[in-house]
């Protein structure tokens, strides 16, 4: 696989998961019509519902995204550092410099987002900016922005939306159905039970569905952004030592949550963590040694 | 009959091909010249920041003129030069003469210790990598239209269209390690 191949997959993806899901709340809002008694209403609104959170997420996924981590942009006077690197690695790449961000944390983390490389963001936490020297934070950065070029975050984006939209629906319906779905039945008889049964299915299925999509995002495109990352800064040995760091770490990053794991450079939860273990099976992010080894064989 | 059809069908292959080629030679060098316009604005950076550092020197070591006439002096090579190779080598040039400016500096406490200096440095430090970056891209534009021109049978397309190879952005050897700049 290279970034050509990657760009056109992480592009196809992004609109096979938007599509995928409208087809999904479609579906989820028609069985709730058939259990009030109102398709019609129910699957016009759920398709409006579908369509416009599509939309959100791909226009503002990005903010969103920054929203629910709390980050604050960068100025060039207070992280020089962490700015002019962002400066330098954009003209390698030859792409515009992203908007930066820096998130409050003691943790060392750092990730991508945005649409497209026009509407790039790179957000590190100020523990990354204190512990890494300008090589190292040159081989992270050089690695965000491989995700940027290569449409990676683009496709994280809205995973990261979309997923935290599917618990928020799954999250109403439940309300909903024990609220006025359990009451309703006295006086409307018109409650199909083999929609309730769907109902619940769904409700079963959207966790499993919101972990099949997280892990759609391919491990290897950390391998991917590693090496093309290394190709702009042309020392893998700074990366590897960034990454030596990131990995001795030990503290978890607080705001980082199950809808946006996937988007740092590493698994946020911190070691021995529940998650971790959990991660370990529905991994999105590859052994940070197996990078290690992989860059200082380069 | 059968024949004609053919010959037409090859010939339109040809034209097909000779257009998308001949296009994308067109593309390619116009990255090549906005790339370079890249190195311009990096190099002109750094040749701004030079009179603010060489005046932060003097102010500590008014006496040390060969130096300061030797970082004039590549300045004005450096606004003044046009072709690709003309800059790369001003470049070297300007290179050779900030790092003996440096070594003089070192020999003045003071003026290490000045925030303003240590500001100039930062600066110029930054500067050198935009400038080694925006080579690397230039560098790397360039070879992916000299490949083009060169391999067969998109050669044919540039000869007609005397599109020639571009000269690479070289750094001489020395550079490559760049001034290291201690505080």
């Amino acid at each position: 696989m290279n970034i050509y191949s990657q760009i056109s997959a992480n592009k196809w993806k992004s609109i096979l998961l938007l599509v995928l899901f409208a087809c999904f709340a479609s579906v989820v809002f028609y069985a709730l019509g058939v259990v009030n008694g109102d398709p019609t209403t129910y699957i016009v609104f759920g398709f409006i519902f579908s369509a416009a959170s599509g939309l959100f997420s791909y226009f503002y996924s990005d903010r969103m995204v920054l929203w629910s981590t709390g980050a604050v942009p960068a100025t060039k006077k207070e992280h020089f550092d962490f700015y002019t690197v962002a400066e330098n690695i954009s003209i390698a790449a030859g792409i515009p410099t992203p908007k930066l961000y820096v998130m409050q944390s003691e943790a060392l983390n750092a990730f991508a987002t945005g649409r497209d490389p026009k509407h790039g963001v790179v957000c590190v936490t100020t523990g990354l900016l204190a512990h890494m020297d300008r090589a190292e934070l040159e081989g992270v950065i050089a690695h965000e922005m491989s995700h940027i070029k290569n449409y990676d975050i683009l496709f994280a984006s809205i995973v990261a939306v979309l997923v935290g939209t599917l618990a928020m629906v799954v999250d109403w319906i439940m309300h909903h159905m024990f609220w006025f779905g359990v009451s309703r039945d006295d006086d409307r008889d018109n409650s199909n039970p083999f929609s309730i049964i769907a109902l619940i299915l769904i409700m079963v299925l959207a966790p499993l569905i919101a972990t099949v999509i997280q892990l759609a995002i391919s491990r290897r495109r950390e391998y991917l952004a590693d090496s093309s990352g290394v190709l702009l800064t042309r020392n893998p040995a700074a990366l590897a030592d960034a990454l030596e760091k990131l990995s001795m770490s030990q503290v978890p990053l607080k705001k980082a949550s199950g809808g946006n794991a996937h988007m740092f450079i590493t698994n946020p939860f911190g070691k021995g963590s529940f998650s971790t273990r959990m991660q370990k099976l529905f991994s999105t992010h590859p052994p940070i040694e197996e990078r290690i080894r992989l860059l200082r064989a380069m | 009959m059968n024949t004609t059809y053919l010959v037409l069908g090859i010939l339109g292959v040809c034209a097909v091909y000779a257009i998308a080629a001949y296009n994308s030679f067109v593309v390619l060098k116009a990255r090549i010249l906005e790339a370079f316009s890249g190195i311009d604005v990096q190099l002109k950076r750094r040749a701004d920041l030079i009179p603010n550092l060489v005046e932060s020197v003097k102010g500590y070591a008014k006496h040390e003129k060969a130096i300061f006439e030797d970082v004039a002096k590549a300045r004005s090579a450096m606004m003044s030069a046009q072709s690709v190779e003309q800059k790369a080598q001003a470049n070297n040039m300007m290179t050779d003469a900030l790092k003996s400016l440096f070594a003089v500096a070192e020999a003045y406490p003071n003026l290490q210790a000045s925030q303003n200096f240590q500001d100039l440095q930062r600066q110029l430090e930054d500067t050198e990598d935009k400038v080694a970056y925006s080579r690397q891209f230039y560098n790397s534009n360039v070879l992916s239209y000299n490949n083009k021109v060169q391999m067969f049978p998109s050669n044919l397309i540039a000869m007609i269209f005397h599109y020639a190879p571009e000269p690479y952005f070289a750094a001489d050897a020395k550079e490559r390690e760049s001034i290291k700049v201690t505080f």
